[in-house]
């Protein structure tokens, strides 16, 4: 764990030279070749808000990206290193929530909680960012080792939309950062904040929560410490005593059924095919 | 206290809980989470409203009431006007290069090979293979970028949002309208698309009526059908546009059947309500011409592509030997098409066309070149090919009208097949993705067959009415 000197924090400028140019020297691209990897990073956000083409500016991979929402429904993978490091990234499909029951929304949600990615990252579209909040505050619920990436920042300027990302990343306790990534705007502050989180030199904020009704919240404590006993291992117990609060059947089933050591196990290791673990993924999905 | 038994205790503790609360937990975390959300954008948002209205006009023309369908049909007759128009003198110089060039130079090559070794290679896989790149390829690479663009510029949710109404009517799910549209491309991945819809049964029904939407693979066989009956009844100045046209109107059967298919569906096997979404349209972006291009051509131009001439290779090698093997003094070939003979003239079709779509269940792009192989061989046509089950050379669009019709095919064989390849079974990477999907044989199955239901119904008609009048 590296300390963290103030200024380290200090994003470079997303105005240089470099990034107008989108040349990042350091960034390479690695496409599909996904032999080793240091970091995990999921891809996550609100549908069309421009997943896939932060994933592939990053990767250099050419996934189609559609005007529409709905486009990616299957996971892609890709990979890059930046620095000294390698990155395996995952493009979730975009969904509005982690809370209903569709497939899209099962396979974001399952990779995130049960994946455990180093870094989550967030696209949000700028032009509204209320409605790309209730995702995000979602996923800080799961995990705070996160960054938001405020993208189509041209569409929220053509729209007089300004935002105060200082004030949101003091809020959230997460690396906001502002990029249009069409043209490639903001993507070398956005690697570094990856990176910064990836490698803990970010410092660990408290995990987000929602405060809600007393009553709630001593239930939910409770459930806490039980989930914990019976698996010491699982990431959020929290989330999980929640929806187990809410009746979500997805995530009664999945307890009934014993399937959170069953899932722990199958992203623990760090899989040799990922054909095969995309498999387990879909059983799981199949069989819940 | 085991495993079981402790997660009896907490789920059996979450009930408790549950109950004791009261009020429903999940309406009590969403409404303090739109509230954290609220607070948090309220804080860091300042918005200087500007009235930014060009999205507005443009959506309130594609989209309303009046227009929406128009234009829609109007964009997409260009589309598909520009394709026919554009395609042909490419079609002739690849024929040209790949028939009349290539293949006598390999001919020649293998003279001192055994007969059928160089049957089986030139004769079969390799024009099989010659034929479907040079059908199919320029169509195409000029159809497939031009439906991306519209992709990219964010016409299709404005298709989408036109048909949402119908859609609700029809007992589905509005988000049908974009797994429809994803079918146009390919069935296969119009159905994995299908995962959008939260309600089984809804997504069910789009699964199951998904093959509705013209794929990939059959838009060609429509188009260079319709060039060669329905473009050649209108005068010159007008033959483009009349194709067009009548593309557009199969393509419409099939957005039609949909809607009919879902209703039937949903007031039978598949009973309930339509439940409510909202759709958003997304701004209009302008498309990265060069980004398109490439994407279109790369993912869709050489995926269709690389899959029809993989099929093609051993489709071409198994209609030369069928028709070069003999049972009694005919060939195999012969023999099931006799048989299918009759079946066939009862759905305005024929044996030959039967078989062709047998042997292109894998792959539908392949269905044209198959039925010209098949014809050449039933007819024994002379000068258009060199022997049994040689893939000829068309020297143009008329030649290869001379050899349809020597196959007896009359303006009625080409619209039932034009129907037919509407509505018949999907492919079978589709067949296999909806059992993927659905986990359930039954349902595979019943996606399987139910074109047929339609299909052998209209041609039937269609046939005995044509029939009765001409």
């Amino acid at each position: 764990m590296k300390k963290v000197k103030e200024s380290s924090r200090h994003m470079p400028s997303e105005h240089g030279l470099l990034s107008q140019t989108f040349r990042i020297h350091q960034l390479q691209k690695l496409g599909v070749n996904l032999d080793k990897w240091d970091y995990v990073v999921a891809l996550a956000g609100n549908p069309n808000t421009g997943k896939s083409t932060v994933f592939n500016s990053l990767t250099g991979l050419r996934q189609h990206t559609g005007n529409w929402p709905g486009k990616t429904v299957n996971r892609a993978e890709g990979a890059f290193s930046y620095k000294d490091n390698r990155y395996k990234i995952v493009d979730l499909p975009g969904t509005y929530s982690l809370l209903s029951t569709s497939e899209d929304e099962e396979i974001a949600r399952n990779f995130i909680l049960f994946g455990q990615p180093d870094v989550t990252l967030i696209v949000a579209d700028a032009t509204r960012l209320e409605r790309n909040l209730n995702l995000t505050l979602q996923i800080l619920e799961i995990t705070p080792n996160a960054v938001l990436c405020l993208n189509l920042m041209d569409e929220a300027k053509r729209k007089g939309i300004k935002i105060n990302e200082k004030a949101l990343q003091q809020r959230l306790g997460i690396p906001v950062i502002t990029t249009t990534a069409r043209y490639g705007d903001g993507m070398e502050a956005l690697l570094y904040a990856i990176e910064q989180v990836a490698t803990d030199a970010w410092p660990t904020q408290q995990r987000f929560k929602i405060t809600v009704p007393e009553k709630l919240e001593e239930s939910i404590h409770a459930l806490e410490s039980d989930l914990k006993e019976l698996y010491p291992d699982l990431p959020n117990t929290r989330w999980i005593a929640l929806r187990l609060l809410e009746g979500d059947e997805r995530v009664v089933d999945a307890l009934k059924n014993d399937e959170f050591s069953g899932l722990m196990n199958s992203f623990q290791q760090p899989p040799l095919d990922l054909n095969a673990e995309l498999d387990v993924l879909n059983t799981n999905e199949a069989s819940s | 206290m085991n495993q079981e038994a402790r997660i009896e205790d907490v789920l059996e503790k979450a009930h408790r809980f549950k109950s004791e609360i009261g009020q429903s937990v999940h309406d009590q975390y969403v409404e303090r989470l739109f509230q954290e959300a609220a607070s948090i954008s309220k804080e860091s948002v300042t918005k200087t409203p500007i009235r930014y209205l060009k999205d507005e006009k443009i959506d309130r023309i594609l989209t309303s009431k009046l227009w929406g369908f128009p234009t829609m049909i109007g964009l997409f007759t260009l589309v598909i006007w520009l394709t026919i128009e554009g395609a042909n003198v490419p079609s002739s110089m690849l024929a040209t290069f790949f028939l009349d060039w290539l293949y006598p130079i390999l001919k020649e090559g293998t003279d001192a090979w055994p007969w059928w070794l160089s049957g089986l290679l030139i004769d079969g896989m390799y024009l099989a293979t010659a034929w479907v790149i040079s059908v199919m390829l320029p169509p195409m690479a000029i159809f497939f970028p031009m439906f991306t663009l519209l992709e990219d510029l964010g016409y299709l949710p404005r298709v989408a949002f036109n048909l949402d109404g119908l859609f609700k009517k029809a007992g589905a799910h509005g988000k049908q309208a974009l797994s429809m549209m994803m079918g146009f491309g390919c069935n296969a991945a119009g159905v994995i698309s299908t995962r959008i819809i939260d309600s089984p049964r809804e997504r069910l029904i789009a699964i199951i009526t998904n093959n509705f939407s013209l794929c990939n693979g059959r838009w060609p066989t429509i188009i260079i059908l319709s060039s060669l009956f329905v473009g050649a009844l209108a005068p010159a100045w007008f033959a483009g546009f009349a194709t067009a046209l009548s593309v557009v109107a199969i393509a419409l059967l099939g957005v039609a059947l949909t809607f009919l298919a879902s209703w039937m569906l949903s007031k039978s096997v598949l009973k309930g309500e339509a439940s409510a979404f909202s759709l958003e349209l997304p701004p209009y972006r302008p498309p990265k011409i060069m980004q398109t291009l490439y994407t279109s051509i790369i993912d869709r131009t050489i995926f269709v592509l690389w899959r029809a001439i993989i099929f093609a290779l051993p489709a071409g090698a198994a209609i030369w030997l069928s028709s070069n093997i003999m049972v009694g003094d005919i060939s195999v070939a012969e023999y099931i098409i006799n048989s299918l003979d009759p079946i066939g003239w009862v759905i305005g079709l024929n044996g030959v066309i039967l078989l062709a779509y047998i042997v292109a269940i894998p792959a539908n792009e392949i269905i044209i070149p198959t039925i010209l192989m098949l014809t050449v061989l039933t007819t024994g046509m002379t000068g258009v090919g060199s022997g049994a089950g040689v893939m000829f050379e068309p020297e143009d669009m008329s030649t290869l009208s001379n050899v349809l019709q020597a196959g007896g095919w009359t303006l009625l064989t080409a619209i039932s097949v034009m129907l037919f390849s509407l509505m018949h079974n999907p492919c079978s990477t589709t067949i296999y993705t909806i059992y993927k999907e659905t986990k359930s044989v039954k349902w595979t199955v019943m996606a399987t067959l139910l074109p047929y239901g339609f299909g052998i119904t209209i041609l039937i008609v269609l046939a005995a009415v044509w029939r009765a009048f001409a």
